[in-house]
């Protein structure tokens, strides 16, 4: 259930990587290779010069020299690229003056769509293709519409795996679906954490706001084991914790949705634990102090994360719909239901443990 | 009719407004003060609530329906805290006690504030009518507002032949507004905590008229006016949103700072910044208003976006008029490619 978006510790890196990525799937003309895009190449003059425009988020860096060219689409014509170019930075300023103006919107719970999409996940995009080089499997057994429970297994101290999960519904499902994540309560504590969760669509993990989403038809992410998946030390890896009390089943049957098990592979090494300073947690108020093989002996560099290679596991759907409205109510059967979600991620993460070749590669 | 607190611009509107429907023979107004605006032909009575003489004032007008919006979280005129707060929690007694001894009074509407969920970090997002908050309002106006309908649901209790309707208004906005929320955002530079974006929700004036007036009158077909409703705008502004429609530049303090910076100004009686205001302001506050619209039957005219433009059109440009910067953008826009460096935008949060 928890999750906390942290992003100091490769700030510079995700930038460099921002510069070089092609725009996000969905980002329209941008990205397209030059042909798909000879419009107002005519009007404009042919600038051999002029720098190759940053793409994803221009509104944000636009200040800064490009430090790399765009690897996407092969080095083209200067007046084709200008042509992008003038889109791009039309665009960006059309990004940066509904931002300036407050003229966005963002829904009841705080999620800002445009700005995820144009700016939060292109920070996150780079340590999601390029550190962890993700691996997504199963996706189209996400719902391409309606309500879904994406259940997963938690790991890694730092909660880096629901945001992952949540860049890899974003980039890879079809319908481009946006996955909401459930956080614990302690992401909304903090300061500036909070503020970013909300913005990135997350919410408190419990019943009434998971109600809520599903309600809308949203897709929903939750990780059951919270606070002892996260935490567990690093010699219990990859084995699943208890699931809560199984307040998820009992949502996704209210709600009649399916639940979507998924098995995140590689983020239970990102950040080895071999101890926990109980004495500090309890004196900073969080649920555990993790001790790594570097952290905190080399102090911010030690906060590093291992750049494991992960893989992202979507499993098949569990209907609920069939059964009557008060199942939600029976103990045996909610057991009964989060003993097979459990079940099923362990197994996959049991099989994909097999087919992993080594940690890092 | 009998309404309470018609000194107040609110009040004073919705007397005004009520004695035009056909349903209505005679308004009593009643205050502590004469108001400074006319209540149309209305009769006022000056009696304080907090008095056994509005028992007198009620069972002589012989008022069906009583109005209760003499639940306020700024004092008028002089009188500090304690007054504002005598009013709020003893004149609500008083009144519910005229009212359980009068036998023509029918039909009961009291104007309460989404104040009564609190806000803290570990309540979900959306709160709805039966939401319990995690954290009950310490003090000031949320704690009178918790104690208001805590005695509102007594005298529910004790008279089922009586229509109840709490009204829980979200934050009220408008050209003419007086919360403490209306004076924050005329501030110059908007203080804001550091790290937190708040979610608001906005009522506008008009729509806060028209939903105590179906509140007020026999309900229509298919509707029940009688319980608890929220009351709020469509939609969300973040606070960074509003300051920025506003332009009116913030200033990101430290918790600490705000809490203390608070309580100073308290001290020095500049403003009435009460804790609950800042903790509004830190982790915001969302209410649903499913049964506002399939229960009550009411459908306000102003989204949240709407009722802030309204006010914002109110009170003048601030120090960085949402224009201007926009005409800032498209100046840049127009200007040849090469040089096209924009300035960095600071808007990424």
């Amino acid at each position: 259930m928890a999750d906390a978006k942290v992003i100091p510790f490769d700030d510079d890196r995700s930038r460099g990587g921002a510069a070089q990525r092609p725009p996000r799937r969905r980002g329209g003309a941008g990205s397209r290779p030059p042909g798909v895009q000879p419009a107002a190449v005519g009007e404009v003059q042919p600038l051999p010069g002029v720098a190759p425009a940053r793409e994803g988020t221009p509104g944000t860096r636009g200040e800064e020299p490009p430090r790399q060219p765009p690897q996407g689409p092969p080095p083209r014509p200067a007046d084709d690229g200008t042509g992008g170019l003038e889109r791009r930075v039309a665009s960006g300023l059309a990004f940066l003056r509904r931002r300036l103006t407050g003229d966005y919107e963002v829904d009841d719970f705080g999620y800002d769509e445009e700005l995820t999409d144009q700016v939060l996940m292109s920070l996150l995009r780079p340590v999601y293709e390029k550190y962890f080089r993700v691996e997504v499997k199963g996706v189209e057994n996400i719902p391409a519409e309606g309500g879904a429970l994406i259940v997963a297994n938690h790991s890694g101290t730092l909660p880096l795996d629901g945001l992952m999960m949540q860049v890899a519904v974003h980039d890879h499902h079809p319908a481009g679906r946006h996955l909401r994540l459930l956080a614990a309560d302690l992401v909304f504590v903090l300061p500036v954490v909070n503020e970013l969760a909300r913005k990135l669509g997350h919410t408190l993990a419990c019943a009434e706001d998971a109600e809520r989403l599903l309600g809308q038809g949203e897709l929903v992410g939750v990780m059951p084991e919270g606070f002892k998946g996260i935490g567990k030390p690093f010699s219990e890896r990859y084995k699943l914790q208890r699931f809560g009390r199984g307040g998820f089943v009992s949502t996704a049957l209210r709600r009649g949705v399916p639940i979507v098990p998924c098995s995140i592979v590689g983020a239970e090494e990102i950040y080895p634990m071999i101890g926990n300073a109980k004495t500090l947690a309890r004196l900073l108020g969080f649920p555990y102090f993790p001790l790594t093989p570097t952290f905190p002996w080399l102090g911010p560099l030690g906060a590093v994360p291992l750049p494991t290679k992960w893989t992202i596991q979507f499993g098949e759907a569990i209907p609920t719909d069939g059964y009557p409205p008060e199942a939600a109510e029976d103990p045996m059967l909610m057991f009964n239901l989060t003993d097979q979600v459990r079940e099923q991620i362990q197994h996959t993460l049991y099989k994909l443990l097999v087919q992993r070749r080594s940690v890092f590669f | 009719m009998l309404v309470t607190g018609v000194a107040r611009q609110l009040g004073g509107r919705f007397v005004r407004r009520i004695q035009r429907d056909p349903e209505v023979d005679r308004v009593v107004a009643v205050d502590a003060v004469p108001p400074e605006h006319h209540l149309g032909g209305a009769d006022f009575v000056q009696a304080d609530i907090r008095q056994p003489t509005i028992a007198r004032v009620l069972a002589e007008s012989g008022a069906d329906t009583v109005v209760h919006l003499d639940v306020t979280g700024t004092p008028l005129g002089s009188g500090g805290r304690a007054t504002l707060k005598e009013t709020n929690v003893i004149g609500t007694m008083q009144l519910l006690g005229a009212c359980q001894k009068s036998p023509n009074v029918k039909r009961l509407v009291v104007k309460s504030s989404t104040n009564v969920y609190g806000s803290a970090p570990r309540d979900p997002a959306v709160f709805t009518e039966t939401t319990p908050p995690k954290s009950l309002p310490s003090g000031g106006f949320a704690k009178d507002t918790v104690e208001v309908e805590g005695y509102v649901r007594g005298f529910a209790r004790r008279r089922p032949d009586v229509a109840v309707c709490v009204l829980r208004f979200a934050n009220i906005l408008g050209p003419a507004a007086d919360s403490p929320l209306a004076a924050y955002f005329s501030l110059p530079v908007l203080p804001t905590v550091f790290g937190y974006d708040p979610r608001l929700q906005f009522v506008h004036e008009d729509d806060v008229i028209e939903v105590l007036r179906i509140g007020s009158h026999e309900p229509r077909r298919g509707t029940l006016n009688s319980g608890t409703f929220n009351i709020a705008g469509d939609g969300v502004l973040l606070l960074s949103q509003c300051s920025r429609r506003l332009g009116r530049p913030t200033v990101p303090l430290l918790l600490p700072a705000v809490t203390w910076a608070g309580s100073l100004v308290r001290t020095l009686g500049m403003t009435d910044f009460s804790p609950e205001q800042i903790r509004l302001l830190t982790h915001g506050r969302v209410v649903a208003t499913d049964q506002m619209r399939e229960t009550l039957g009411f459908t306000p005219r102003y989204t949240t976006a709407e009722t802030f433009g309204d006010f914002v059109r109110s009170r003048g440009p601030g120090l960085l008029p949402p224009e201007a910067l926009a005409r800032a953008v498209d100046r840049i826009a127009a200007l040849p490619l090469p040089g096209s460096g924009h300035p960095p935008a600071q808007s990424a949060d």
